[in-house]
């Protein structure tokens, strides 16, 4: 049958980066109709597998083949042209055109000398109703969410006739449902007779769409799998290389402080609210404790963390730290505050990228102390060292541009940024998305464990699972309003995602 | 050794400084005298001397970009602001034949650089706070400041005759360097200084390369940009002063005309990239001196005013190449991977 037809085959991949042998001697085989999950650990290599074949870089060393044909893109419209799409991990689109635009950049049908707008609007309409997306595509991208800007990135990799579909990270910002129809299409492009490339981080993601699975650690190859025959176990074991440490054996913690009498309390937020974005609330935040925000995408669980930190202008209501009123326009005056928040967006609102990874850490503490009261060279150095130490930060030094870490490693650099401030108060959101299950787990341990220290932490997740293990108290958030507060008993999966849906089935 | 000629052909001082040593080996060819430097009346004189004196206004424009462009702007207005600096300057000391100032010179010098100042903050308010592109925020002035000038100078050429305001682009009694010299050593230590005991460098790189990030991190975008367009509007009017002096006269049309074209290409020559991020104001000066000696160049070598913007380009494009590390691989590879010594002969030859 078809299926057993390799459609794509590199042999002897090696890749090379300043100080980093990211891919050394992989091979990898698609066959056509089979969806192949690409599993490892950050820094293990499947980004610039993905990024060699689809002539982003230039390999060092090794064959690719497509349909039998050496091919050798060096450009990632070459990759285009013979067949290759791609859908990356963040979306690389241009916000301020139109959703059309975006799915016919560089491939607009021409009638006459001119573009011909009404085909290409007709035509990326149809393009996302496949995806049972019905939107106005003649609105600027940055008008949609995530998950749909997502969804019109796949729409246009399935628009461009593609033989080999690659999908690096496509899922991370979907919702279930999304997830759902993203991967009833697969499903049909299976049928079709198209090889998927699919990289993910979800474990079930993995074991309900993927046939095969190769995985890779540390730029080399550890092997390709059936699907059906490698329990999870296993695989997790061979993504780590290590026993794996179980993820349920997390301790929470005695974090019966929960008790303690309201004046202890960090923060205390009353009426608090910016309209547009999330409307008034209350919520005490207690040290020692790691307090949950949960609500699915757009429910106002982030814009809650950025009214808190100052990043949004609250509009409405009081906030006391430490039973003080305070107010605060800026980040700078909620960092001054005690308060510390690692961003959603890691590489919008996170890193910086052209600095390295020494001064990616000092920053938060130099504006914390004052322009004029410079961080001695020295002590930079030891702070960077200490914490590429205490998180074990994978990169070559300290010297290192951050931009050139792998996502979960610039996550550690973020945290590190953050930690170097001895917050009272640390905002995490999505601090694990986008990272291997490995990382993950050293990051919630690191929540629960800087909690026990005596942090208060607010942890911010649209995985259910990874709430359920860290945090001591949940706000569940609807419809960007704040509608219960959980504790104790009260937090189970089941129970959460009740409150979450609000009880009645309001499905779409 | 290899590894050592690696690590000097990386440094960022290094393209710019081979750019200037061909413009000097050029000229000690085909140039009677460049290297003579000679003392008259206790001053020295000399085409190098001249040089510098001559960049010193773009050498402090240049400085004041830099940092404008690390944050991944642009300041149009500076050759506009330096006609104002200078057109004020000149009407508070005024066009009395018998060399007599109205006002203390002193005042005339402060009030000036004052009203510099606050063109500057004036765009740095339209870029820091109220987030206008930087390119339209500046072109305000640079329509509307040769303007001003003109309204300050009532439409006259003022011409100052007051013999101390010849000073600032000439030589000072007792001092054998020209005075914008000493002016830009001073207004370079004070940033080198302040750059080098604050954070401020690395917060206007951090802006540059991301200011979403660094608001979030902590650090104060806004201020941060009206800073550096307050201190770019600055470095213009002590720009405009030494214009000014040099022709003693305010003239609001032709002073500092296209410089701020210059002082871009200086920034640019020196390798900060126009996005923003990592500078280098030593890189900068370097610049401001290639351009300077272009000009300087061509007209020692005699060619006429007219086609001098032409040969100009010509060069810039030369240099501009040779910095483009694709272009030099593809080129000749040979001499990049062989490091400064040959890259010297290379350019003796051409």
């Amino acid at each position: 049958m078809a299926e057993n037809n390799p459609i794509l085959k590199m042999f002897g991949i090696c890749k090379t980066f300043p100080g980093v042998k990211a891919l050394q001697n992989v091979d990898f085989m698609l066959r056509a109709g089979e969806v192949h999950c690409l599993m490892g650990e950050n820094g293990a290599g499947k980004s610039t597998l993905i990024k060699v074949l689809t002539g982003v870089e230039k390999l060092d060393k090794g064959e690719i083949f497509l349909d039998g044909e050496n091919i050798l893109p060096k450009t990632p419209l070459e990759a285009q042209a013979v067949g290759i799409s791609t859908v990356y991990q963040e979306v690389n689109l241009c916000p301020n055109l139109s959703v059309a635009e975006n799915m016919f950049i560089g491939r607009e049908p021409i009638t006459a000398g001119r573009i011909n707008w009404k085909e290409i609007n007709k035509r990326a309409e149809a393009a996302l109703e496949k995806l049972n997306v019905k939107i106005d595509v003649t609105q600027t991208l940055d008008s949609y969410s995530v998950a749909i800007q997502q969804m019109v990135a796949i729409a246009r990799s399935l628009d461009v006739s593609a033989k080999v579909l690659i999908l690096d990270e496509p899922t991370s910002s979907l919702d279930k449902n999304e997830v759902d129809k993203l991967f009833e299409v697969l499903r049909k492009l299976k049928k079709d007779g198209i090889g998927i490339i699919f990289i993910t981080h979800f474990l079930d993601q993995v074991y309900e769409i993927s046939d095969r699975i190769t995985v890779l650690r540390n730029g080399e190859l550890v092997g390709e799998f059936e699907t059906a025959a490698l329990p999870r176990v296993q695989l997790v074991a061979k993504m780590i290389g290590k026993e794996f440490d179980e993820l349920a054996s997390l301790n929470k913690g005695n974090v019966a402080v929960a008790n303690i009498e309201d004046d202890t309390s960090f923060i205390k937020a009353r009426g608090l609210g910016s309209s547009g974005t999330i409307k008034p609330f209350d919520l005490d935040i207690k040290k020692g404790e790691v307090l949950g925000l949960v609500g699915l995408l757009g429910s106002g669980r982030t814009e809650t963390a950025r009214v808190l930190f100052g990043a949004d202008k609250a509009d409405s209501g009081e906030l006391f730290i430490n039973n003080r009123k305070v107010s605060m326009t800026s980040p700078i005056d909620a960092i001054k505050q005690g308060m510390a928040f690692c961003p959603e967006d890691r590489k919008k609102e996170g890193i910086i990228g052209d600095l390295t990874v020494r001064e990616n850490i000092m920053l938060a503490l130099q504006a914390k102390r004052g322009m004029g009261k410079y961080i001695t060279r020295k002590e930079q150095e030891q702070l960077a060292d200490k914490f590429i130490k205490l998180l074990s930060i994978k990169t070559a030094g300290p010297e290192q541009l951050i931009k050139n870490l792998s996502g979960g490693n610039q996550q550690k650099v973020i945290l590190a940024r953050w930690l170097a401030t001895e917050p009272d108060l640390l905002i995490l959101d999505e601090p694990t998305r986008g990272i291997d299950v490995g990382t993950k787990t050293e990051i919630q341990k690191l929540v629960v464990k800087l909690a026990e220290e005596g942090m208060a932490v607010v942890f911010i997740s649209s995985e259910l699972d990874e709430e359920l293990r860290t945090c001591s108290r949940m706000a569940v958030f609807r419809d960007r309003q704040k509608i219960a507060e959980l504790t104790g008993d009260d937090l189970t999966e089941h129970y959460v995602m009740q409150t979450i849906a609000g009880g009645q089935n309001d499905a779409e | 050794m290899q590894n050592r000629l690696k690590n000097i052909t990386k440094s960022r001082l290094f393209w710019p400084l081979m750019a200037l040593a061909l413009m000097i080996v050029f000229n000690i060819i085909f140039v009677d005298d460049f290297l003579k430097i000679e003392i008259k009346d206790g001053n020295l004189f000399g085409r190098i001397i001249d040089i510098i004196n001559r960049a010193a206004p773009l050498m402090l424009m240049a400085i004041g970009m830099t940092l404008v462009i690390a944050t991944g702007g642009t300041d149009l207005s500076v050759g506009s602001v330096a006609a104002i600096s200078g057109a004020l300057v000149c009407s508070l000391i005024g066009g009395d034949f018998k060399g007599v100032a109205q006002h203390p010179f002193a005042v005339a010098i402060l009030a000036a650089l004052a009203v510099s100042l606050l063109a500057g903050a004036w765009n740095g308010f339209l870029v820091g706070k109220l987030g206008i592109q930087p390119v339209v925020a500046t072109l305000i002035l640079f329509v509307a400041g040769r303007g001003i000038a003109q309204l300050i100078t009532e439409g006259q050429i003022i011409t100052v005759y007051y013999k101390p305001f010849a000073f600032l682009g000439g030589f000072a009694p007792g001092i054998p360097i020209p005075f914008s010299i000493i002016i830009v050593a001073i207004v370079l230590t004070i940033v080198l200084l302040v750059l080098k005991k604050t954070a401020l460098g690395l917060f206007i790189e951090s802006v540059g390369v991301n200011a979403t990030s660094s608001r979030f991190t902590g650090i104060s975008v806004t201020k941060i940009k009206f800073l550096v367009y307050t201190f770019s509007g600055l470095c213009a009017g002590i720009a405009g002063l030494i214009i000014s002096s040099m022709i003693r006269a305010a003239d609001a049309n032709n002073a500092g005309l296209m410089s701020e074209m210059d002082a871009i290409l200086a920034v640019a020559i020196g390798g900060t990239s126009m996005a923003g991020g990592r500078f280098s104001i030593g890189a900068s000066m370097i610049g401001a001196l290639i351009v300077q000696s272009i000009t300087t160049t061509l007209y020692a070598v005699g060619v006429s005013a007219q086609v001098l913007p032409l040969i100009k380009a010509i060069v810039v494009i030369a240099i501009c190449l040779v910095q483009a590390e694709e272009f030099r691989r593809k080129a000749f590879g040979i001499f990049a991977k062989k490091g400064g010594v040959q890259n010297e002969k290379a350019a003796a030859k051409l």
